[in-house]
Formats: C-alpha cells, structure tokens, sequence
C-alpha cells in the first residue's frame, strides 16, 4: 500500500511546496553561505575575495563567471563604491541577477500546432520533464500530443506511452530501432489534421561528444523545417543541475548543432548548487525555460529570474 | 575523458620548463594552475585542497634526480599523488561466496544504473562466464522493468519478472530464490533512483540493502556531475555499506573530476567505468592509467589489453608476415579498417595514444575527418580479389565499375588508393629497427598479464603506423 502511494506522488496536489522550500539545499550554498562568509567583515581584501571565488565555483557557477563577478568587485570595490561588507552582500545579489536573462518564459500561443523539440545527454531527464510539461500545458486547457522520438534507448517508447496513458495524453509511436525523424513527422501530420494545440517531441539521450548521433538531431530538425519552416518552435535542451562545468559545454555543443532556443535545468532541489542556472545563462545568453525542484507534477516550475535569486537569497 | 583536464595540466608545466631548482616562488604559478585545472574539472574543493597541500609540502622537499629536470620531477609527484589520491590498486568485483553473488546498484536518477546492469551482466558473462540473472527492484520510473527486460534479452542475460504493484523486498527476495534454484552464479540488482535528500527513499534503499545483504553494492555516479558528487557520494557511502563506484558516461568531453572526488570522499574503490552506448563499453577501473591520462602520457596498458581481446589473432599474424615480406595488399587494409571499427573506431583509440593530450581538438578532427571506415571498407569489397593485391591493375573502367559498385565515386577510389600506397610506404620504412624496438617495448609493458602467445606481433601491426611519427597513414 505504502508503494502504491508512493507511485502516485507525482500525480499529488503540491502541497506548500514553494520555490523558496524547494532550493532550501541551493539557499544554503550561495544565500546564507554568502552571508555567514560577509558577517562581521569590515574590509573588502584578497582573502575576502578568495574565499567568495571558491564560494562561487563550489556553487557551481563555473569559472569564466565567477572571474567576471570577482573582476567587477574588485573594481567597484577600488572605486570606493562598495564600502562594507553589507554592500557587497546587495551588490553580489544585483550581479548575479544582472547574469540572467529577464525574460524566460515560453509563449506556445500560435495559430499553428506549436511544436517543441526536447534535446540532451542521456539521464539529464528530458521523458520526465516531457510528461511534467505535457501535464501542465493540458491543465491550462491546451490540447497535447506526445512524439516518441527515443528510438534508440530500451523501453524508453514504452516510458513515455506510460506517461500519457496516465494523463490521457496521445503519443505517437512506433517501434524502438526505427528512424526517430520519421517517428516525429509522422506524429506532426497526426497534431496537425488534429489540431493539436502542442506536439512534444521526445530524442534519444546523447551525448555532445558523439559527432554521429549529433547529425541525427539536426535531421530530425531538417526533416521537421522541410514541412513548415517555423517547427520546431522551440528546440529545448535539458540538463541536470547537478552537472558541473560541462553543463555549459553540453549546451554550446548543442546550441552548434541544432540551434537552442531555450534550456530547462532538472534536479536541482537535491543539488547544493543552483549556480549552474547563472553560468548557462551568462556563457549562453539562452532563455532558462523552466526549473525541476522537485518530482511532483508542479514542480516543474516557469523559471523567473527575479524570483529564483530572491529563493536563493532569502 | 580528462583530455582538458590532462591539456590544461600540461599548460601548467610549460610554467616549469627551464627552471632549475624548484622552490616556493616558482611552484606557486604551478599550483595556481593546477589548483584551477582541478576545479575546472569539477573536483570537489575539499580534495583539492588535500592534494595541494600534499603536493606542495613534498615538491618543497625534492631532492631533483639526476637526469630529471625540475619540472619532469614535478609532474612524476603530481601523477604520483594523483594516482595515490584516486586510489591503488585496481579492485574487481569480490564474488566469493555462496551463489548467488547478490550485487546491488544504488544512485540519482539518470545516473546509468539500469545500462550499467546490463553492460555488468554482459561482463561477467563473456569474461567471467558466469551465469547471471538480473532483476529490477525500480517499481516508480515508469518502464523501468521493461527497460531491464529487453537490455537482458539483447545481451542473452535471464532476466526475473517483477511489476510495479509489488514491495523491491519482495521482488529481490523471490529473484534470489529463484537464482539459487537455477543455479545462477550472480543476481544484479537494479533499483530506482534517488536524490540524496529524499530521506524517504533513502530508507527504502537502506531497508532493502539490510534484507538483501549483497557481497557488492556499487554506488554509480555520472562523471559528469559537478561540484555536488561529493556530497551526493557521501549520503550514499552514510546511508549504505559501499563496496565500489561505477563512473559513468565518461565517453563525454573533459572533466571527470568526480572520479577524484568520489573516491577520496567515501574511500570506497571505482570498479568500473562506463564508456559508451554499446552493450560492451564498460571498463575495469586503472587508477593508474587514468592518471597517466590525464597526464598526457597515453593509456597504452588498455590499449594493449583491447587489442589483445578483440583482434582476430589468426588474420592479424597473417597480416604481420605479409607486413614483412612487403605484400601488405588492400584486403589486408580492410581486415585492418574492420578491426579498428570493432574497438570503437578511430577517436577511442586516439584517447588512448600517448601525447594525443597535447593536441588540440581541432586538430584531432581534421586527422580524422577523411577516415570513413564504412566507405572505405565499401570500396575495397567492389574489387575483384586480383585487384586488392595487385592495385596496378585499377585504372580507368575498373575504377568507374570500383565507384559505382560501392556508391562512391572515382575519385573516392583515388584517395583510397593514394592512402593505400603512403600506408605501403610507412610500412616498408617502419620495417626496420623502429619497428623492433616498439615492439620490445609493448612486449615488456604487457608484463604479468600473461599476454597470449603472438600478441607481440599484434602490438606490432598496430602501433607501429599509427603510433610511429604521429600521423596516421590512413
């Protein structure tokens, strides 16, 4: 019985369960860390700013940002603009702020069956993070249709038809083995003669590295572009939060290959870290879509810039 | 894996170069940059600064050997420490005792838990042969089991049924009867993922491993995670008994510091490393190895091993002789083309060269860019028998039948053909003393590892023409 409820948590009303609960873990890190490291310290000296740099980097933030934070201290703080301590506490909360991009939110409003194609290395989450988003899309009353396009790896066809017979979602699929472009063109005739409001298109996990396997994304692309130039709409990658510094490779990487237009970052409730958010959107300048902080359906949350640095700070 | 780590590594050393005495002044820029490289690499803080300080309380102390200059004797200690920090000796997997052997996964989700089983039962059945059966305790991820179930059928595993209304005690205690019934050597166990901080799952986890009691349960962790795998391995080696790590994904680009994190932290041996799609790309871990590699000095020992495991002895021997006596002939070629593909083509055996750590990526891409293994072999399978040994004959009618027959075109055949003669040429020139002594020198490395009869000659063939100049004829 105990199991069955378990099962079902992801289906569960959230309860109380607040941005600012959710990345308790990330808060710790950079919010109170930032300021049990500022509390009681009169100067700004190298130390200090030692000490920030690896707060920074441990946080995940990677080290091309973090020197760009540090460089702007250090300048404001020569220039007599950042006197004390607590000035630098406001001052680091703005810089991290300003690494965002302000506007992340996807609009899925078209005249057309709005297609988005889910992209990233293996186990970063892209069939659960589908399921989450299909749910959410068809709770704000659009109609949604699922395209099986992982062909590749085991059962990840069965996976995702799980998911929408669950919430009554269609998926489009054929068999594991067979060529995902057509899988994914196949379910865009089908969304289109139906009318579908939003097809979510669903790719085998690669990784960035593998030349071959990069190709077969860019014709899944090619393939769907041929049919109507503007689909897919939104090409979106996901990535774990828990990954360090090759986060921002894996993104580059794909951004060569298929042309992002936007990033979803997943578990990042369990990480300590949150940091990773600001590196992508810094190294990248790509809209940071939406965040998993959790496993419940509504966990998956629009991410806001505003409001996500604020979680982590107070 | 690790190459920018083993780049960035090699950058820090240039710093050395010419310099005659180490002492504190001129380390330091040495260890700022390895201290960066490190953290670049996503190893945990906390190792890093153990490492450090190690390093430098010893490089104070160095007495320069003789014949070593000051920054040869740097890199010796780092890669000395390094290897002492990722830990000794290379550990398998402990199976003595009454079977079934119960080995158990645990780690985050999409980690590689459930690829992992499945590349372990293929291990142990071709290498080991065991008798394996697999079960999956995972009864939230939906198709999990199905997962499982058809990973097994591909590599021919038995695999124990279990649905997603059943308790993981249950599912494992029943596969662990019915091993026991069948005989099986070994039960995998996989079991859902899990985040650290979800105490809730956390004690099921912990619940099940105490019922279960298995001789391994291996922690598996994506290489490429960040800053948080300490932390992540830490709960995991609290929370349960921990006799190894499976490192996964480390096919990927770089970093890789999670090894050195993960080990260091829970003290527990990495076993294995995942490193590819295909059902047979895991790799028992050589600390030492892994070390050179990330020092830019080649990871020889595996390649040596790979070689051995997957060349076709009979037609490399025959190959070798004909090397000798100068009749290398285009069929031969392909049996050598054919050969590399099985080990993972031509970029994992690049990894594994020595020096290969210093060249740029760029440059990689360009040595490889006109190697279209499947085109080649394409072509050569067009020709007549005749044809492969006696290249003279193709010209004109016989290159246009050669292009059509293979899909490519005339001037495919040409560049073949052209490849083909500069590798005849390399061939009768390594032909001499070079060759010999490459070859003393992959015979001596092989050492204890009981090295079967004619591998010798087989290293031979290999690295000779592609190791020898660093260019590769083809």
């Amino acid at each position: 019985m105990f199991n069955f409820f378990k099962k079902d948590k992801s289906d569960k009303i959230e309860k109380g369960s607040t941005l600012k609960q959710r990345l308790a873990k990330s808060r710790q890190k950079l919010g109170s860390g930032l300021s049990s490291l500022l509390l009681g310290k009169k100067v700004i000296d190298e130390d200090l700013l030692d000490e920030l740099e690896m707060l920074l980097i441990t946080a995940d933030i990677g080290i091309n940002t973090t020197d760009k934070v540090l460089e702007s201290v250090r300048q404001n703080a020569s220039r007599k603009v950042l006197k004390d301590s607590d000035s630098l506490y406001e001052f680091l909360k703005d810089a991290l702020t300003k690494l965002l991009i302000e506007d992340n939110q996807l609009n899925t409003d078209t005249n057309e069956t709005f297609v988005i194609l889910v992209v990233g290395i293996n186990g970063a989450g892209k069939t659960t993070t589908i399921g989450k988003l299909a749910k959410s899309f068809q709770n704000q009353g659009k109609s949604v249709m699922l395209a099986a396009g992982d062909t590749f790896r085991a059962a990840a066809v069965e996976q995702l038809k799980v998911w929408g017979e669950r919430n009554e979602i269609p998926v489009v699929a054929q068999t594991t083995g067979s060529d995902a472009a057509s899988v994914i063109y196949d379910a865009y005739e089908s969304a289109k003669a139906k009318n579908i409001d939003i097809l979510i298109a669903d790719t085998a996990g690669r990784l960035h590295t593998q030349g071959n396997l990069m190709q077969e994304l860019e014709k899944i692309k090619r393939v769907l572009k041929k049919h109507n130039e503007n689909a897919p709409h939104e090409t979106m990658l996901v990535i774990d939060g828990g990954s360090g510094q090759n986060a921002i490779n894996q993104a580059k990487e794909f951004n060569k290959t298929v042309g992002l237009s936007g990033i979803s970052i997943t578990k990042l409730d369990g990480t300590a870290k949150g940091g990773v958010v600001f590196a992508i959107s810094d190294e990248l300048k790509l809209p940071v879509r939406y965040i998993g902080v959790g496993e419940g359906i509504n966990d998956l949350k629009p991410f806001n810039a505003k409001e996500f640095v604020d979680a982590l700070f107070e | 894996m690790f190459d920018n780590l083993t780049e960035r590594l090699s950058n820090s050393f240039k710093t050395l170069q010419g310099k005659s005495k180490l002492s504190q002044s001129n380390i330091k820029e040495a260890i700022r940059e390895v201290r960066r490289a490190l953290l670049e690499a996503d190893v945990a803080l906390e190792v890093i600064k153990t490492f450090l300080d190690r390093v430098q309380e010893k490089a104070l102390g160095l007495k320069v050997g003789e014949g070593l200059s000051p920054s040869q004797a740097f890199i010796k200690l780092v890669e000395t420490e390094l290897t002492d920090i990722i830990g000794g000796e290379n550990k398998t997997l402990d199976l003595k005792t009454q079977p079934p052997a119960v080995v158990m996964v645990a780690g985050l989700q999409g980690a590689g838990k459930t690829t992992s089983i499945a590349k372990l039962a293929h291990y142990l059945k071709e290498r080991e042969n065991k008798k394996v059966l697999v079960v999956s305790a995972d009864v939230y991820r939906p198709a999990a089991i199905e997962q499982l179930e058809v990973l097994a059928k591909q590599v021919g595993i038995d695999f124990f049924p279990s649905n997603i209304d059943q308790k993981p005690e249950k599912i494992v205690a029943d596969a662990k009867r019915h091993a026991q019934k069948q005989f099986h050597d070994v039960l995998l166990v996989d079991t859902a993922g899990r985040l650290h901080v979800d105490s809730e799952m956390m004690d099921e986890i912990q619940a099940l491993q105490k019922q279960v009691n298995p001789i391994e349960t291996l922690f598996v962790v994506d290489s490429m995670t960040g800053q948080d795998a300490a932390h992540t391995a830490k709960a995991f080696a609290d929370a349960l008994p921990l006799t190894g790590v499976i490192l996964t994904k480390t096919d990927g680009d770089a970093r890789g510091g999670a090894a050195l994190s993960v080990r260091h932290i829970t003290g527990k041996p990495i076993k294995f490393l995942g490193v590819g799609e295909k059902i047979d790309a895991l790799e028992p871990f050589h600390p030492e190895r892994i070390v050179s590699r990330l020092l830019g000095m080649g990871d020889v020992l595996s390649l040596v091993e790979e070689i051995s495991r997957k060349v076709d002895h009979k037609k490399a021997e025959k190959s070798v002789q004909k090397m000798a006596k100068g009749q290398f002939d285009l069929s031969d070629m392909r049996d050598q083309l054919l050969q590399m593909e099985q080990m993972g083509g031509m970029e994992a055996l690049m990894d594994k060269m020595p020096g290969m750590g210093q060249i740029p990526q760029s440059v990689k891409n360009q040595m490889m860019g006109g190697v279209d293994t499947k085109r080649m072999v394409a072509i050569i399978n067009s020709m007549t028998p005749k044809e492969r040994s006696h290249i003279k004959l193709i010209k004109g009618s016989r290159k246009n039948r050669i292009a059509k027959g293979s899909g490519t075109g005339p001037q495919d055949v040409n560049k073949l053909l052209k490849q083909f003669e500069k590798m005849q040429k390399q061939m009768k020139k390594m032909g001499g003393g070079k060759m010999q002594k490459m070859m003393a020198k992959m015979a001596g490395m092989q050492g204890d590892n009981g090295a079967p009869a004619g591998m010798p000659d087989l290293s031979k063939m290999k690295l000779p023409g592609m190791g020898g100049g660093n260019k590769f004829p083809f």
